[in-house]
């Protein structure tokens, strides 16, 4: 197995050796981040003993709180599970997903797995920090910075990083998981989309009768109370694909072994989200909803003073709003399951038993969370829609006729 | 942890606009498209229908109108067959009346002429015959010609011509 592996690390490698020849791009395509994704390129290392001394060293204990950071934030692989953790045969299995840097030497691009394959530990005050280097370059907290006299990192005196960053242009875990939701997106639309196109007129059947109500709740229960019939037909496409995005992106976080995804818990896939939303609703503003927010009608002119400030604020807020809601509900879902599941750690390091009567009260509630983060899924993927379109009917509305 | 990246932001950019943008062309235009068709066509099927319906509700109304008409229209028919019957009749009564009655009138003109004449040739005869009575009369009478100057001389004397 674990030579089997290696042979596939090694393809990837030289996989990696010819793109960097190639990686005159900026960016490489869609095509090429998806390569890397199907490769099936699961990685198998041998925990160096020296890191394994060192845990023996400071009694690792099991630390919640780094376990759930680390389980949420985005990442440069892809981590199914870890054998032998703490031991000497520790080994990870990993798709480790190619870096992209830029800085002033120019573009660098290789695979994660080198950072991942060379752990730094450091102590920082009390704490003892895990970083990975790799060819004059950090990755700590998922971040890369440049590497300070060849391979350390340095923390100024305020206790933040003083080392340079470099901008990272890497397909990150959430990336994945983007180009994941688009393929089943396409997979499932292209599909249904098919059906629509050879039996016009007929009885939705198979992939359309469960994409259809939504298609039409979406249509007639969002779109066109929110904006109108007279201008709904345009936002129709960005709403549909921004429900069905943030949805299916959702629930792909919720499947487990495939690395724990949470696409939109991070915050610059969000970000985008309610930028496009932010653009959308400005392009499209009316007189009346500029004058509404410049100068509204019928208001004294001191509220006024106080009111258009608050007014422009307003539209800022609004999709800033939408970007942290989304991202604040789907990862405070990961939490929660994340700490039920540190719950029983933490218990287990007392006494076994205790560990597993836990455990089994967690997972009676990681079952019911599970009913719950279902239906959050689409809740969030509803009300983003939802908000979304509102703005834009707002943005949108005429001046009402008394 | 929440921290946005510009690779991040760079990759959902491309990423979403990917995604709307197949989708668009794909699916969404398609489905959308196909599902007002739908719509539409199973909206009109049913106008369709309430209009056969309404046509046929009128078609039958209108046959119980037309019949109802044909009815009315037999019965003036026959009103009117009747009304010229009895006039023809009447008239032929009324014409039947006169001419008997002309023909009455005539008759007794005929006969009342026939009358007159009748009485003239009496009257005619009557008169011829008392001439030839008074000529026998006379006659004889004028045979005695001294009488008759006797006379009138008597009467000359009588009459005293002042």
């Amino acid at each position: 197995m674990t030579s089997k592996l290696k042979l596939t690390e090694n393809q990837l490698f030289s996989q990696i050796r010819v793109l960097k020849r190639n990686c005159t791009l900026v960016l490489f395509t869609l095509l090429a981040a998806t390569s890397f994704a199907s490769h099936d390129t699961i990685a198998a290392h041998q925990a160096t003993t020296e890191s394994h001394s060192d845990k023996e060293e400071h009694g690792q204990k099991f630390n919640a709180g780094e376990m759930i950071i680390h389980h949420i934030t985005d990442a440069h692989e892809i981590h199914f599970f870890t054998l032998h953790e703490g031991k000497a045969n520790e080994s990870h299995y990993s798709i480790y997903l190619p870096i992209i840097l830029k800085d002033e030497t120019g573009i660098k691009c290789f695979s994660a797995s080198h950072f991942y394959h060379n752990k730094r530990e450091i102590v920082q005050g009390e704490k003892h920090l895990h970083y990975y280097e790799h060819d004059g370059y950090i990755l700590f907290g998922e971040k890369i910075y440049k590497a300070e006299n060849t391979s350390s990192i340095v923390f100024g005196k305020d206790g933040k990083i003083s080392n340079a960053s470099v901008l990272d242009l890497s397909p990150t875990k959430s990336v994945v998981g983007m180009f994941i939701t688009i393929l089943i997106l396409l997979g499932l639309f292209g599909s249904a989309a098919r059906k629509y196109n050879k039996n016009p007129n007929m009885a939705p059947n198979g992939i359309q009768g469960l994409l259809e109500p939504l298609v039409i709740f979406i249509r007639d229960e969002v779109v066109i109370p929110a904006i109108g019939p007279k201008h709904a037909h345009r936002f129709m496409p960005f709403l549909l694909t921004t429900f069905f995005f943030i949805w299916v992106a959702n629930l792909l976080g919720m499947i487990p072994f495939i690395g724990g995804f949470n696409i939109m818990g991070t915050l610059g896939v969000t970000l985008v989200l309610a930028s496009v939303v932010f653009i959308i609703t400005t392009v499209n503003g009316k007189g009346f909803y500029w004058t509404h927010i410049m100068w509204p009608h019928g208001v004294p002119f001191l509220v006024k003073l106080i009111l258009v400030p608050i007014e422009i604020i307003g539209i800022f807020m609004k999709p800033l709003v939408l970007m942290i809601r989304l991202t604040a509900n789907m990862t405070a879902g990961h939490i929660i399951f994340l700490a039920l599941t540190a719950l029983i750690f933490i218990f287990g390091q007392g006494s076994a038993v205790a560990g597993y009567s836990v455990g089994a009260g967690s997972v009676l509630f990681m079952v019911f969370m599970y009913f719950i983060e279902l239906l959050v899924a689409f809740l969030q993927a509803y009300v983003f829609t939802l908000l979304a379109a509102s703005y834009f009917g707002a943005a949108l509305e005429e001046p009402q006729h008394h | 942890m929440l921290s946005a990246g510009l690779g991040t932001i760079l990759w959902t950019t491309i990423a979403f606009l990917i995604v709307l943008i197949l989708l668009k062309k794909m699916a969404w235009k398609p489905i959308l498209k196909s599902l007002k068709d739908r719509e539409d066509f199973i909206s009109d099927s049913l106008k369709s229908a309430e209009n056969a319906n309404a046509q046929l509700s009128q078609l039958k109304s209108d046959n119980e109108k037309l019949l109802a008409e044909a009815r009315v229209e037999r019965e003036k028919m026959l009103k009117e067959a009747k009304e010229i019957g009895d006039d023809i009749v009447a008239k032929a009564r009324k014409s039947a009346a006169e001419e008997e009655q002309r023909i009455m009138n005539k008759a007794k003109q005929e006969i009342e002429n026939e009358k007159t004449a009748a009485i003239a040739e009496l009257k005619k005869q009557v008169v011829s015959l008392s001439i030839q009575m008074a000529e026998t009369v006379l006659k004889k009478e004028f045979e005695n010609k001294d009488q008759q100057v006797k006379l009138v001389e008597e009467n000359l004397k009588s009459a005293s011509l002042n």
